[in-house]
């Protein structure tokens, strides 16, 4: 219901939403984004959940219990440069199956566009603290002493540590700060453009968008759960590194 | 990106409806009852859940209400549904355990009454095993260990009574009483408890000042390296205090209880209870499913150093090998102090929840 919701909400704020160009003259059809999940090309769902099961590039094994993340402003772009931009946003969440596909609330024109791009989390502009409600009602906040907002990701599971027991780990992505000074709080973006390259929209096309989970343990920075599983919100060398990481974890997959 | 706005255009599109009521047949229709939202819960969260087979009227909430402080459900006549959800009590009741009218004692603490429309997934029970609150309230008149009544005797019951069919009548259209018109206006009237005017609440309003000690215990709260409470309890943005999700938050090392578990069949979930809201706790304990924690600061303490680790913990219980944060003992107190100012007295007190 929390969902139906939210659709409704978000249907109604995109209707009003920023085409920055339209494309005159061709005919316009919708567009699904679905989202796929895998490790290292395995696929992955909720139904593969709560298993201690994967390894990470650090060779720590690990489990999955929650995955949800926030992509927005999904946008088009032409090869003259004419971009369609959608603003809004849309949470994944891969526990609860909820969200897995993004149908676009307008409609773009059928065509060849040279680049699909999106944002992982919200850009500052939209990272308003506490203005989606749908957001809040699921608790989706980022605490004011952190410089509120939103976050952008929630990985969660339990690991085995280096003394062979279960331990859990919060991978939770937000925008970088330090806090050393409570009253002096210091910024660094960690959202980022995906870009997902070329991709020629049919009549209801259908796009699929892989996310590799284990590409956020995997480099620049290779990621050992022992140093950083949990508390990493208020860590801003970890959010930087999540960030770095992230940046190879989206591709585009099917296009139908 | 202001929802209020999009919502302001889309009732303006939805007034816009056409007059027709020269070719509709003259039809008795209760009158309409709109929630009071608080200030609060309009600007932060999504609207309150009403069914579209269950409006919210007048007549439907006065029946409700004066089905749910009566006896006349139970089988003895001896227990109403404020037998074990006092309006004091911000109901729920102060036993660790209630008993029903055989004496018989359950396993789980009554759960408190308020904001239950604003359970966007709409499962109650500390197991969630009903979904939606008229399903809910089906449970307790025909639970052995609580009403121990039938529905078929229940419903006879009250369509013998001299004034249940008139209000039935006047709810529903109809004086033909069903379970389904019983559970219908209770839930009606459970969606009326709508508590958001607590000290904390006017303080975000600006209409009230938090003590040093409140304010500290708020950070205490929001802190992920200390209290880390708002990830599964709400926020200065979550007014409901809760994520009425389900947690194991490492009561047991071996379950007792199986919680969510034992509904959904999935080990993933066995020793999961939902997150009941931290509203209005100065007048709910004993605390937590069992009601095992007398006061609010052995729960607090529970969090802090009391941890059990089991396979179904959930990853955001921390340093469980130490079993816990360890938080200060003034850190404790403050956070105690803030918990409380999220009590919400003119709650308790309304007299349009009273008996």
């Amino acid at each position: 219901m929390r969902k139906l919701i939210a659709i409704i909400l978000i249907s109604i704020m995109v209707l009003s939403s920023c085409v920055e160009e339209d494309v005159p003259g061709l005919q316009n059809t919708s567009v699904s984004l679905n989202f796929k999940h895998d490790w290292d090309g395995a696929n992955v769902s909720s139904t593969n959940f709560n298993t201690i099961q994967y390894f990470n590039e650090n060779n720590d094994e690990l489990s999955i219990e929650k995955l949800r993340y926030l992509i927005s402003d999904v946008t088009f772009q032409k090869s003259n440069g004419q971009t369609i931009v959608i603003e809004g946003y849309n949470l994944v969440d891969v526990t609860n199956d909820e969200n897995l596909t993004y149908v676009l609330p307008i409609q773009i024109p059928i065509g060849t566009y040279s680049n699909v791009s999106f944002t992982f989390g919200f850009d500052n502009d939209d990272n308003t603290d506490g203005a989606y409600m749908d957001l809040n009602s699921s608790s989706w906040n980022v605490p004011g002493m952190l410089g509120g907002g939103y976050h952008f990701m929630q990985l969660e599971g339990k690991f085995i540590n280096n003394v062979a027991t279960e331990q859990g780990y919060q991978y939770h992505t937000i925008r970088a700060v330090d806090n050393a000074d409570p009253m002096n709080l210091v910024f660094q973006d960690t959202f980022f453009t995906v870009n997902l390259g070329e991709v020629i929209v049919h009549n209801n096309s259908s796009v699929d968008i892989k996310m590799n989970i284990a590409e956020w343990f995997k480099g620049p920075h290779q990621w050992n759960l022992n140093d950083f599983n949990s508390m990493l919100m208020p860590n801003f060398d970890a959010q930087v590194k999540m960030y770095d990481n992230g940046q190879n974890v989206f591709s585009l997959g099917n296009v139908n | 990106m202001k929802v209020s706005y999009y919502i302001l255009i889309l009732i303006l599109f939805l007034s816009c409806s056409k007059d027709d009521s020269n070719t509709a047949p003259a039809q008795y229709v209760p009158t309409p009852l709109a929630l009071e939202t608080p200030a609060l819960f309009e600007q932060k969260i999504l609207p309150p859940l009403i069914p579209f087979d269950n409006s919210q009227t007048v007549e439907g909430v006065a029946l409700g209400k004066k089905l749910f402080f009566d006896t006349i459900l139970s089988a003895d006549n001896t227990q109403s549904c404020a037998s074990c959800h006092a309006p004091e009590n911000a109901f729920t009741d102060v036993s660790q355990f209630s008993d029903g009218i055989d004496g018989v004692f359950g396993n789980r603490n009554s759960m408190p009454i308020f904001n239950a429309a604003f359970n966007y997934d709409e499962k109650f029970f500390w197991d969630g095993r009903s979904f939606g609150l008229e399903s809910q309230a089906l449970q307790p008149v025909e639970n052995p260990i609580e009403m121990h009544n039938t529905w078929e005797q229940a419903v006879a019951d009250l369509q013998e009574h001299s004034e249940y069919p008139n209000l039935f009548e006047l709810a529903f259209g109809t004086a033909n009483i069903s379970s389904e018109l019983v559970t219908k206006a209770i839930a009606q009237f459970e969606r009326t408890l709508i508590s958001g005017n607590s000290k904390f609440d006017k303080y975000l309003l600006g209409t009230a000042t938090l003590t040093p000690q409140e304010l500290n215990g708020f950070n205490v709260f929001m802190d992920e390296t200390k209290g880390d409470c708002f990830h599964c309890h709400g926020s200065d943005n979550n007014p409901l205090w809760t994520d009425n999700i389900f947690h194991n938050n490492g009561l047991d090392a071996v379950f007792a209880d199986l919680g969510l578990g034992e509904i959904t069949g999935d080990p993933a979930d066995n020793g999961k209870f939902k997150s009941p809201s931290l509203r209005n706790l100065a007048f709910t304990a004993p605390y937590m499913h069992d009601g095992r924690f007398s006061t609010l600061d052995e729960v607090i303490n529970h969090y802090s150093e009391g941890l059990q680790n089991s396979p179904t913990i959930d990853p955001l219980m921390k340093k469980v090998a130490e079993g816990g944060v360890h938080i200060t003992a003034q850190e404790k107190a403050d956070l105690k102090a803030f918990l409380l100012s999220l009590s919400d007295y003119e709650f308790i007190n309304n007299p349009d929840f009273q008996n």
